[in-house]
């Protein structure tokens, strides 16, 4: 696990190896181990300095997250830090010269191990990485990390990193003083021996006499509009529902501010304490990480399908949608023929790769030849028989039932019995348009975001006759294009059509019952969803909107029951002509910048008494979580986690919740149930919760295990 | 309880805040001494027989720092008994001063104190202290911390004063402190700079632009606008205050108050210090409050504070013929009013700090001289000192002349 060997030179070189682990990780063992070995070295007086590096590709990964789950007493968390410090402080005041030789990436408690070395080496490789990246879970880097990067190079300039888990290449390390040395990394041992054999003082700046940081310490008056300026821009960001961002911030102030590292060290281990339990980190590193890599590696393909020939993937429909997906299929080296009616609209969809593309070459992300050979893939035409030997086929025309029908028809002539048709669409019930397939049971919806290359979800929609092998095939895909899916029943609006819009429903119904419309906004933002659902109506087009409804209403005919924005939505659409952003008339004005329509106050007076805007917050997010309840009841999505997965990634739901399903654990099943109950006596049954939910609470369950 | 009177009160001139002013050059400490000599001379006055020496500075570090209010005693050469104590409640430092001042003698506890302030803005400018309040981030989140300035401009997006409300209120303020300043209203408390060489450095406010026009306001650009999107205190004030589309970014160097250098002292005794000072003296200081208000909107203490003041003289705002409001910005003079329906021909009728500038730890003490100038030019009984002040609160001080 950890290699240790002393030279001729006197140098001890240890060598992190974890052969049981894919990444070298901090965990009890491992802590153990490197322990040990530091013993051994500043204990042996042959011993004149030390190396740390790796054998693997990365030096380390930071620390093993299964140990943080379900792990909620501050007390253990406290240990765990306190311990971590131990362990570093003991390598940085031991007596010895130490070098971090970093010959791979370093995340988290990685790099906090470097950071509390003397000096710090990396391999000038191009995918090398550095970072300290806890707060992205909901942490903060309990090892030191917030004391030492601050000290060492400026919390100004330690700030951004911390925040917001910034990894940073070996060129920008070096620029900001977060490494010292880039080296060849054949040459990393040597230098490290080098700088060594070069007597140096071995200890760290800020355990010196008279040392003050880059900057000077965080309370000094000189900055305090800078603290100042990093706090409110943190609130504007997090709207007070993340509590790591701000107790990193309180770390480097009340610690920084210290001249005593030790001191600094006693405080972070303290916020650590409070953070790591929370229900906000739980979340996160529950949806946000394990969730969404499972998803990634989607571990609930059926197993027993062999995996998918993939290499020409066609595409209809040369318009916003499609020409996003032949960006990505081209992206992933599929040969990708693009169709549309006209060759203009074709090649305008090339287009739309063309442009992406370029951008990339002129940020120097991307070489030049490739670009070109990526753009190559793209081959624009009218002619179906193009389509010819593709294995798969996603059609993303426009969302008209008579249109699909046309070019499923068609495509299917070209296509092979055993690959697979896809459809984009995102209203239209799947198992309907696969009748139009000759093959139904090869049929499937694969449900984009836009914009495409932006948005990482991709949901796929089994039909009624879908089958397994298809599913796993258009999985495949999914994955081929380093998109996450989430599998879903076919039903109207599917899962994050269905759920989103009681989002933007909700907005229309508290608009009716004469809440102020500015707290409406405020509200949906508050809670974390990146607009506010009046205005989120008006950018997804309010005549769209109602369109969609009133072919509802056709389709369902004596079943169809409006829902509680129809009527907001005729009254704008039909009466007074505000039809959404596109029209610059929506909820909003758009001439000369976005604000509200002043006529909103005269069609939806305010109601003389306005409720809390807490009241909002808790009803925009509970009435999706309402609705994500019944689609689990419903059969329409299977899995918790995917729904959690779904939510954040399809339109925005707050990480910090988890998602819509672990929203319902964070406040509690009995308490949400509560709250939804009274939800459903002011406002309306849309909020009474299904029969599944009342179970879990009377059995006193949660939705997902700790 | 004792009565506590004011039996003089005086004032430097203010000098531009920046290093082009005309009182830059004079440190804090010697401004302090001036108008404590100031005090002596006019009054004739055993310093002997003062208690002690509070004064208000809102930056009370560097040459500022140090308990400035002894050390200013010691320099202008008063008795050796006398003490000083300098205070800081943001804003309303000067006129907290003359309250502690008045409170000493109301007490029973001083026959004589000083009230005052002194805050050179050019020397030891304004934040130069640092603080918890924005910086330490448990208290900046917790209280919702946004700079004054866009808590004025929320004031003014809440309640709906519009740019031009507060242009046209700037405007008046500079005409009446240009004709306050032609007419010598202001003299009687002024005490004119003089450098070690005798030279006069200044003896008239010196920020004014009388001849200021609507249309010269109009050119200029919100100060807290770029501050207010780029660093995120407008989303934390509309998180405070979620009723509110967008903050309205309305102020700007012509409706807000002017930075500048000055300092102010007041001489408060009780009824027998009349006769060891052989003068009568000019009003007594019927009453005073303070106000804690929501600290993200800030600026709304000065009509709590009033309301708490007139209430304990058992008085109403129509009994008060003068208000002076501090012009820390336009927004608070107009909320002011509209709270408490205050007619505008009773509010700082020579003008405000808008035209005039505000001397942060010396103002409010500037504002009770000032006031009990224009009572006596005018004949008039009753008036009201108030300040918005940092961190949400409120300050007012109720006076009567004898």
């Amino acid at each position: 696990m950890i290699e240790y060997q002393v030279g001729q030179d006197g140098v001890a070189v240890i060598v992190w190896n974890m052969r049981d682990h894919p990444t070298n990780i901090l965990c009890d063992e491992s802590e153990q181990a490197f322990a040990d070995a530091v013993e051994r070295a500043l204990g042996d007086d042959r011993v004149i300095g030390i190396v740390i590096t790796s054998a693997k590709k990365e030096f380390m990964a930071g620390a093993d997250l299964d140990r943080f789950l379900g792990m909620t007493e501050p007390a253990d968390l406290q240990g765990i830090s306190e311990k971590c410090h131990r362990m570093f402080r003991r390598l940085e005041t031991g007596g010895k010269p130490v070098v971090a030789a970093l010959n791979g990436s370093a995340f988290g408690g990685g790099y906090e191990l470097a950071l509390s070395c003397h000096h710090r080496i990396a391999a000038d490789l191009s995918d090398l990485r550095l970072g300290l990246t806890e707060v992205t879970l909901g942490l903060l880097p309990g090892g030191g990390g917030t004391q030492r990067l601050s000290r060492l190079i400026g919390f100004q300039a330690a700030l951004p990193l911390l925040l917001e888990g910034r990894r940073v290449d070996v060129t920008t390390a070096l620029k900001l003083g977060m490494i010292d040395e880039v080296v060849l990394k054949e040459q990393l041992l040597e230098a490290a021996k080098s700088w060594i054999a070069s007597s140096p003082e071995p200890s760290n700046p800020w355990d010196r006499k008279g040392f003050v940081p880059p900057g000077g310490f965080p309370d000094e008056p000189r900055n305090t509009f800078a603290f100042a300026a990093a706090n409110a821009l943190t609130h504007e960001k997090t709207h007070g529902n993340y509590p790591a961002p701000v107790a990193i911030l309180s770390c480097v102030y009340e610690g920084g501010s210290s001249p005593s590292l030790d001191v600094g060290l006693r405080a972070e281990a303290k916020y650590f304490a409070g953070l790591g339990g929370g229900a906000v980190a739980q979340n996160l590193i529950r949806t946000s990480f394990f969730a969404i890599n499972r998803a990634r590696k989607i571990r609930n393909r059926p197993k027993e399908v062999a995996p998918a020939q993939l290499h020409k993937v066609g595409i209809l429909g040369a318009g916003m949608m499609g020409s996003g997906i032949a960006y990505e299929t081209a992206q992933a080296g599929f040969h990708t023929p693009l169709l549309d009616t006209r060759q203009e609209l074709a090649d305008q969809g090339r287009h739309y790769s063309a442009a992406l593309l370029e951008k990339q070459v002129h940020q120097g992300r991307l070489d030049p030849d490739q670009a070109g050979q990526i753009l190559q893939r793209i081959q624009p035409t009218t002619d179906f028989s193009e389509l010819a030997g593709s294995d798969l086929v996603i059609e993303a025309v426009y969302e008209n039932r008579a249109v699909k029908e046309d070019v499923i028809q068609r495509a299917a002539a070209q296509i092979a019995d055993d690959k697979v048709f896809a459809s984009n669409t995102s209203t239209l019930p799947i198992s309907g348009l696969a009748r139009y397939y000759k093959k139904p049971d090869r049929f499937i919806g694969l449900h984009f975001f836009s914009p495409v290359e932006k948005m990482r979800l991709v949901e796929v929609i089994r039909g009624e006759q879908t089958s397994d092998e298809c599913l796993a095939h258009a999985l495949d895909y999914v994955k081929a294009i380093r998109k996450i899916p989430i599998v879903v029943n076919d039903r109207r609006g599917f899962y994050t059509s269905r759920v989103f819009s009681t989002y933007t429903e909700e907005g229309m119904a508290l608009l009716r019952e004469g809440v102020n419309p500015a707290l409406i906004e405020n509200a949906g933002k508050m809670c974390g969803m990146p607009v506010g659902p009046l205005q989120v109506s008006d950018e997804v087009s309010l005549e769209l909107m109602y369109k969609v409804r009133k072919q509802e209403q056709v389709d369902e005919g004596a079943r169809f029951r409006p829902s509680i924005g129809f009527e907001v939505l005729r009254h704008m659409v039909e009466d007074l002509g505000r039809l959404g952003r596109k029209a610059e008339k929506g909820f909003y004005d758009y001439a000369g910048g976005r604000r509200l329509w002043s006529g909103l106050r005269e069609t939806y007076p305010l109601a003389d008494a306005q409720p809390d805007v807490e009241e909002i917050k808790q009803r925009l997010l509970t009435i999706q979580a309402i609705e994500t309840a019944r689609c689990l009841q419903e059969n329409v999505i299977t899995s918790a986690t995917d729904a959690d997965v779904g939510s954040l990634l399809g339109w925005g739901f707050p990480a910090w919740t988890g998602g819509t399903l672990s929203y319902i654990d964070t406040i509690g099943v009995r308490a949400f149930n509560d709250f939804s109950r009274k939800c459903a006596d002011r406002f309306g049954e849309r909020y009474a919760p299904p029969d599944w939910l009342l179970e879990k609470e009377k059995r006193g369950e949660r939705i997902h295990k700790r | 309880m004792v009565d506590a009177f004011i039996y003089d009160a005086v004032r430097t001139p203010r000098g531009k805040g920046k290093t082009v002013g005309a009182l830059h050059e004079v440190p804090p400490v010697r401004l302090a001494a001036h108008v404590l000599n100031g005090l002596r001379e006019r009054s004739e006055l055993d310093t002997a027989l003062v208690d002690d020496v509070v004064f208000g500075v809102v930056s009370p570090i560097g040459e500022q720092g140090a308990d400035i209010a002894r050390v200013a005693v010691l320099h202008a050469g008063w008795d050796d008994r006398v003490a000083g104590v300098q205070v800081n409640r943001f804003c309303a430092s000067g006129l907290e001063a003359v309250n502690l001042a008045a409170a000493k003698v109301m007490a029973g506890q001083s026959e004589a104190a000083v009230g005052g302030g002194v805050e050179s803005m050019s020397r030891v400018p304004i934040q130069s202290d640092g603080g918890a309040w924005a910086a330490d981030p448990q208290v900046a989140f917790q209280t919702y911390f946004v700079p004054q300035g866009v808590s004025a401009d929320l004031i003014a997006t809440k309640y709906g004063y519009s740019r031009a409300d507060a242009d046209n209120l700037a405007v008046r303020s500079q005409q009446l402190a240009g004709e306050a300043t032609r007419r010598g209203y202001f003299r009687n408390s002024l005490l004119p700079v003089f450098d070690q060489t005798g030279t006069l450095l200044l003896d008239y406010d010196e920020l004014q632009r009388p001849e200021t026009t609507l249309e010269d306001l109009a050119g200029l650009r919100p100060s807290f606008e770029t501050m207010g999107r780029d660093m995120g205190y407008d989303s934390v004030a509309l998180q405070r205050y979620p009723e509110v589309e967008r903050i309205e970014h309305i102020h700007h160097p012509g409706n807000s108050s002017g930075i500048v250098d000055g300092a102010a002292a007041v001489l408060i005794g009780n009824g027998d210090f009349a006769t060891s000072l052989g003068r009568k003296p000019r009003a007594r200081i019927v009453s005073f409050a303070t106000a804690g208000t929501e600290p993200a909107i800030m600026l709304t203490g000065p009509a709590p504070a009033t309301e708490k003041a007139l209430k304990k003289a058992g008085m109403s705002v129509a009994d008060i013929d003068l208000f002076e409001v501090n012009e820390a910005f336009a927004s608070v003079v107009l909320r002011f009013m509209d709270v408490l329906d205050v007619p505008t021909e009773k509010v700082n009728v020579n003008g405000g700090a808008i035209a005039l500038g505000h001397p942060l730890g010396a103002t409010g003490a500037m504002l009770i001289a000032t006031l009990l100038d224009e009572l006596e030019r005018r004949g008039l009984s009753t008036g009201l000192v108030t300040l918005c002040v940092g961190a949400g609160m409120g300050i007012a001080t109720v006076i009567e002349r004898v």
